[in-house]
């Protein structure tokens, strides 16, 4: 969990636009453009000394419909904090904190390879996982299970997998995770 | 097949016409028999038109089943080890299972010198024409073994990123289920392969290739 002292000196240096505590986390959702600023001082000021991982959230039907979740450690101190951030549809872009912690670099690629959202300053932004020229951002959740077909010759093709449509599909919607979450139902539900 | 264990007696050695016959009668040659060539030489001597020792070492078979018989038993994997089949794959050549039962103990990893693809693991699309290329710069005759759920059809992998089945892109001759199969089952696949081997017709079909390339 984080410290109060370390919420306290952030709200006091920069914007906290909402706080919750549950089960002893603590996340702050800041403002995108401070994210760069946020971090620096975490990691030098705050001794945030590890970044456990970046995650990108597809609230599919929200506005702004992305959130971009930060996890930053400090190991010694056993101490975790969560930094948010909202991302719209119309502009998925994120400004890089690759030049502060180095392996923020393959976790900002995953992002842009699974999820489509772009980092401003990154210094070498390619697909990670899927080929370069694969035309579709597979996380998303308008995005198949079965995926698409698509065809990049002398590199990778793809087909939708049998039963597209049928058991284990995800479903676009903004209900609950029980209703959108891949499991055996039909589409015409 | 010549039995080369058995000496000759000493006059059916001196009438061999064989210029080779005068090296093995030296005193420096290390063999306690004379070099097999001399065995064959003897066959055209009308002396030697009927030679009881040479008879009982004479197999009468038909050249596919000759060829087959050495195909089968001597089956060079070229492991095509993508995910956790591969795990079993090793245990099947490791000491417990020993796969060198059946003659398919030397895993090459060059595709050249391959006769059987075995894909043990889940073949992703990223993954899928290198399969491809592996496979056809593989010599002829070559087969190919699907391991496990996965290569088979994708298994459980129903999904945007993986190929369901190796057998969109290869010619599969034997299907092995399992997620992952045990050693087991990958070596009774390797026998069904090898009985599939036994009723070939190899040079028939090169024969066939021959004929239709002439006309």
């Amino acid at each position: 969990m984080a410290l109060p002292e370390t919420i306290t000196a952030l709200e006091g240096k920069f914007q906290v636009l909402h706080k919750t505590d549950f089960r002893g986390e603590t996340a702050l959702t800041v403002r995108r453009e401070d994210i760069v600023e946020i971090c620096r001082f975490c990691k030098d000021s705050l001794g945030f000394d590890f970044l456990l991982d970046i995650a990108s959230v597809d609230n599919f039907g929200d506005e702004p419909r992305f959130e971009m979740v930060y996890e930053l450690s400090k190991v010694l101190a056993n101490e975790h904090l969560r930094l948010k951030f909202s991302v719209s549809e119309d502009e998925p872009s994120v400004p890089t904190i690759s030049e502060i912690w180095p392996t923020a670099n393959w976790h900002e690629r995953e992002i842009y390879d699974m999820m489509g959202i772009t980092f401003t300053g990154h210094p070498d932004l390619r697909r990670i996982l899927m080929w370069e020229g694969y035309p579709y951002y597979p996380l998303r959740k308008d995005f198949p299970l079965g995926g698409k077909p698509s065809d990049v010759p002398q590199v990778a093709f793809t087909k939708a997998a049998p039963l597209e449509g049928g058991p284990f599909v995800t479903t676009a919607t903004t209900a609950t995770t029980k209703d959108r979450e891949p499991r055996a139902r039909r589409m015409d539900e | 097949m010549a039995n080369f264990q058995t000496p000759p007696k000493p006059e059916s050695a001196s009438s061999i016409s064989n210029p080779r016959s005068s090296i093995s009668n030296s005193p420096n040659f290390p063999f306690p028999f004379p070099p097999f060539q001399t065995i064959f030489t003897t066959m055209p001597e009308a002396t030697a038109a009927y030679d009881s020792k040479v008879e009982g070492n004479v197999i009468i078979t038909r050249v596919d089943a000759a060829i087959n018989w050495m195909r089968k038993n001597s089956l060079w994997p070229m492991p095509m080890g993508l995910a956790c089949c591969a795990i079993e794959l090793m245990a099947a050549g490791a000491a417990r299972f020993d796969i060198a039962r059946f003659g398919a103990e030397v895993m090459r990893f060059s595709p050249r010198q391959s006769d059987v693809m075995i894909v043990a693991g889940t073949v992703t699309y990223k993954m899928a024409l290198a399969v491809q290329r592996i496979w056809d710069q593989m010599p002829e005759p070559k087969w190919c073994i699907a391991m496990g759920a996965c290569a088979s059809s994708g298994g459980m992998y129903r999904s945007y990123s993986v190929l369901q089945g190796i057998d969109q892109l290869l010619p599969v001759d034997v299907y092995i289920s399992g997620c992952p199969p045990r050693p087991e089952a990958l070596l009774e696949g390797l026998m069904k392969l090898q009985r599939k081997i036994t009723g070939e017709s190899s040079l028939m079909d090169q024969k066939r290739v021959l004929i239709e390339s002439f006309s």
